[in-house]
């Protein structure tokens, strides 16, 4: 499979301040391409350089192997799907609907078909001659969906476009996508700072963080394997330590060594740790390989979560469906596989990116 | 319930001062001198000097509202465009100019406008003939422009600036060129602006006597410079009552206008 | 990467500001050189002379009349404050049909044309047996400002959390009490912006002025009518121009000093909502 749409050392500022440095992104044709990270990172930045709302200062976007960085929106072969929706609210749902393509100047029969056609992909059949302002969040959500997609674009950018909804509706809308997106069979980029929602609907993940992709992978990959300290602390729950490689397949935390899977690091080199909290055992106190006191206990519905205070003074934190009372002195275990090494930041620069809780 | 007694201070001036007033209009109107009932005040609108003064006042203010409209609105855009994240500071450059009395800054065009003025001054500079200027219904229409520019750019910002980037964005994804997005997105959208703009250029227009006054000359005469001279040089409270109401006829419709398309009250000037 | 294409409509628009604050601040322009130019001609510049300044201060007249025109605009703006301020909370907790009513009342003055405002209060006060002069004036703007102080406070009130008041009374404040400890402070920039505005608006009238004042008595706009035909006095343009200056600074010091900032965009928000009220 050849790339759809290429950004070739793409580099944007706003006033100043540089807000993508120097990005390359390739996106596969009929591909859920997830843009992740928190408020500030260019992801939003990103999605509107391909959309051609924001020209990059330098760099090129490539469209199906064409130059399209100084196209104008409009003569772009995609749509967007924008944050809380910005539907015409001087027109009514089918007139919303109909726009892209009464502007390309369609038979009116074609557009009849294909407003019945959208409203339908969306569950919304029979609300043509509604307004805006009669619908639910969630209804609008949808017609700003189907407003895109009657276009037959190659690539749909979709801006946080369940940001506005409420938890429960914004799962249910998220299973509506997967479902779109393998009915239409195109493209979707798709912009969130939500973590649950990248894992779940995408089948690539880039991470992005102060204007520089992270990481770029599968969601398994994302989670199981992280990088660096950003996408572990960002990605879900975790405990990053600090640690030292003895060896290969052998790491060094306060003072206990764990066997591990990782090699190439280097002999008696400091390195960060990541272990998920669902990943530690607690045990009996003999069979750990470190021992800790357990310091906090919440009930989450799911699993128990702790926190386990080694003599050291870090807290675990740890998820388990097995209860261990406040107060009680265990062991903890991990296994091999479980254990996630990674680089330290090689600057200061590079520090920033990372730990920031 | 007390707090609604806080009213009592407002409605009793409203009434005096606002009510009253306006019933007495009617009463002068559709009396004669004697206090009996006639139509005549009003029906004297017909004659010619006063209906050519009803039109000549129509007229100009139809076209100053119409060229504040075609000033206004691309200047409105390119405000809007330009304002974001730079606070008043657009705003203030267009109020500014009103703290200079009126009158002396629309006499200020007779200074500027006059044959041997500082116009004509640059035409001959260029070696341009000068042009006859003032005292023409030009004259005019240029003055009711300079002085009611702002009250059509004003509302129509306010609205521009409610209007969603993201909104005028959608149109271009779905293809919209230039124009259709601004027939098709912009101008429905800022209707409340364009409708409270075209009744606050054209209401004063309709109805100064001042700028006639000053800009005119004393050949051209406005409906506003009619009823004036009933009331001032004291002939007839009658006959300019009537007139006013006549004018009423054209005020009410404006505001019958704002309140159909502009029930929220977004076109306000701020 | 800006395209040419982008540079030249760049150009085009401030080709087009330009032209536009040209148009605007000429007659400004001409009025403040006027007023520095040794010549009793509008058009005839005879050499540099602040003579018109030392003689704005002499002319009984222009001082008189300068006096009448701040305090006809203070004691307005304050009048209309206190009573507009208390019918926007009162019209703030009615019901529906009355607040429409009230409202459609209180545009009657920003929306009517200000010949008819003028005549009709001229025909009032002769009708009341007033007769006209400083008090009729002082009623007439009055009656212009309240809604500018109403429609400035409303937007205010409307925004303050009903919560808050409630919350100060179920710790133990008297209603009174709890509206000026707690409600006040929240709607104090509207009522501010409201009194700025109805300052504003009485200093700039001429119209109703024109129509409601009597025989003796002048403001700046009515004097300056009146002079129209014998030929303005250049010190009546020193005397814009000082106030315009005055004016012009306390903005940039308004608008640039953050603390001062609220007063600031009352002062440049001048127009709260309808239009300025003077033709």
């Amino acid at each position: 499979m050849s790339s759809l749409i290429d950004l070739v050392n793409v580099s944007k500022s706003f006033d100043g301040t540089l807000v993508l440095d120097d990005l390359n992104l390739s996106v596969k044709e009929n591909t859920f391409v997830t843009l992740l990270g928190p408020s500030g990172c260019g992801k939003t930045t990103t999605l509107r350089i391909i959309g051609g709302f924001e020209r990059a200062d330098k760099g090129k976007v490539i469209f199906d192997g064409q130059d399209i960085s100084s196209l104008p929106p409009n003569k772009r072969q995609l749509n967007t799907v924008f944050q809380k929706y910005a539907l015409f609210t001087h027109m009514n749902i089918a007139e919303n609907i109909a726009f892209g393509l009464k502007i390309k100047n369609k038979p009116k029969a074609y557009i009849q078909d294909k407003i019945q056609y959208a409203l339908k992909l969306v569950n919304l059949d029979g609300y043509g001659n509604r307004s805006v302002d009669s619908l639910s969040g969630g209804q609008q959500q949808r017609i700003a969906i189907a407003r895109a997609i009657v276009n037959e674009p190659r690539v749909l950018l979709l801006d946080e476009p369940l940001g506005a909804l409420d938890l429960k509706l914004r799962q249910d809308m998220q299973y509506e996508l997967i479902r779109l997106k393998n009915e239409l069979g195109i493209t979707f980029i798709y912009v969130t700072h939500d973590q649950e929602e990248a894992l779940t609907m995408s089948d690539t993940i880039v991470v992005m963080n102060q204007g520089y992709i992270q990481q770029m992978g599968t969601p398994e990959q994302i989670y199981n394997e992280p990088e660096n300290a950003f996408v572990a602390d960002f990605i879900g729950e975790s405990n990053i330590l600090h640690g030292t490689m003895v060896r290969d397949e052998l790491v060094e935390i306060f003072g206990a060594r764990f066997a591990c899977v990782d090699k190439g690091f280097g002999t008696n080199m400091p390195v960060d740790v990541v272990i998920r909290p669902e990943d530690i055992d607690l045990v009996s106190p003999d069979e750990g390989t470190l021992k800790g006191v357990c310091t906090h206990l919440i009930f989450k519905g799911v699993h128990y979560e702790m926190e386990v205070t080694t003599p050291d003074g870090f807290e675990w934190l740890v998820h388990s469906t097995d209860m261990c009372p406040v107060g009680k002195e265990v062991g903890i275990r991990v296994d091999p596989f479980d254990i996630q090494i990674m680089n330290k930041p090689a600057s200061e620069d590079e520090e920033a990116v990372g730990l920031n809780e | 319930m007390s707090k609604k007694l806080l009213s009592g201070p407002y409605l009793i001036w409203m009434v005096g001062f606002t009510v009253i007033p306006l019933i007495l209009i009617v009463y002068y109107g559709l009396t004669d001198k004697n206090g009996v009932f006639t139509l005549a005040n009003i029906i004297s609108i017909a004659s010619a000097e006063h209906s050519k003064a009803l039109w000549l006042s129509l007229g100009l203010s139809f076209v100053s509202t119409l060229v504040c409209l075609l000033l206004a609105y691309p200047l409105a855009m390119i405000l809007r465009k330009r304002n974001i994240g730079k606070g008043s500071f657009v705003v203030f450059i267009f109020i500014l100019p009103m703290w200079m009395n009126f009158l002396l800054r629309t006499l200020a065009w007779q200074t500027l406008l006059e044959r041997n003025g500082v116009i004509n001054g640059l035409l001959s500079a260029l070696h341009l003939p000068s042009q006859s200027l003032i005292n023409t219904p030009g004259a005019i229409v240029l003055g009711m422009v300079y002085n009611f520019l702002p009250f059509m750019v004003l509302p129509i910002y306010n609205v521009l600036c409610k209007i969603d980037d993201n909104t005028i964005n959608a149109a271009k994804d779905l293809g919209a060129n230039f124009w259709q997005t601004l027939f098709l997105i912009w101008l429905p959208l800022s209707v409340p602006g364009i409708i409270s703009g075209i009744t606050m250029v054209f209401v004063p227009a309709l109805t100064t006597f001042v700028i006639s006054n000053l800009l005119g000359g004393s050949k051209i005469l406005l409906i506003g410079n009619v009823i004036e001279q009933e009331f001032t040089k004291g002939s007839n409270w009658h006959l300019g009552s009537g007139l006013s109401l006549v004018l009423m006829v054209f005020i009410l419709a404006s505001m019958a206008l704002i309140a159909k398309y502009d029930k929220n009250g977004e076109g306000t000037a701020f | 990467m800006k395209t040419t294409k982008d540079r030249l409509k760049r150009i085009v628009e401030n080709f087009y500001l330009v032209l536009i604050m040209i148009f605007l601040y000429a007659p400004i322009a001409t009025l403040m050189v006027l007023s520095f130019s040794n010549s009793k001609s509008r058009t005839q510049w005879g050499g540099f002379t602040l003579r018109w300044y030392g003689e704005m201060f002499e002319s009984s007249t222009i001082m008189a009349a300068l006096q009448n025109t701040l305090i006809i605009a203070f004691a307005s703006a304050l009048i209309a404050t206190v009573i507009g301020t208390a019918a926007a909370i009162a019209i703030n907790s009615m019901k529906p049909l009355p607040k429409t009513v009230i409202m459609g009342i209180t545009n009657i003055p920003m929306l009517n044309a200000d010949i008819v405002t003028g005549i009709s209060l001229m025909l009032a006060f002769i009708a009341f047996g007033i007769s006209l002069g400083f008090e009729t004036i002082l009623i007439a703007h009055i009656t212009f400002n309240i809604p500018y102080v109403i429609l400035s406070v409303m937007p205010k009130l409307k925004q303050t959390n009903k919560s808050v008041y409630e919350a100060a009374m179920d710790l133990g404040a008297p209603p009174v009490q709890a509206f000026f400890k707690v409600v006040f402070p929240d709607i104090l920039p509207g009522v501010l912006s409201g009194f700025l505005l109805a300052f504003t608006m009485s200093l700039d009238d001429f119209i109703i002025t024109h129509f409601t004042k009597g025989a003796g008595i002048n403001t700046l706009s009515t004097l300056i009518y009146s002079e129209v035909r014998r030929g303005i006095k250049p010190s009546m343009y020193a005397l814009s121009t000082i106030i315009f200056v005055t004016v012009l600074i306390l903005l940039i010091i308004t608008n640039f000093a953050p603390h001062w900032k609220l007063p600031g965009i009352c002062l440049t928000g001048l127009k709260n909502h309808r239009r300025q009220e003077y033709l």
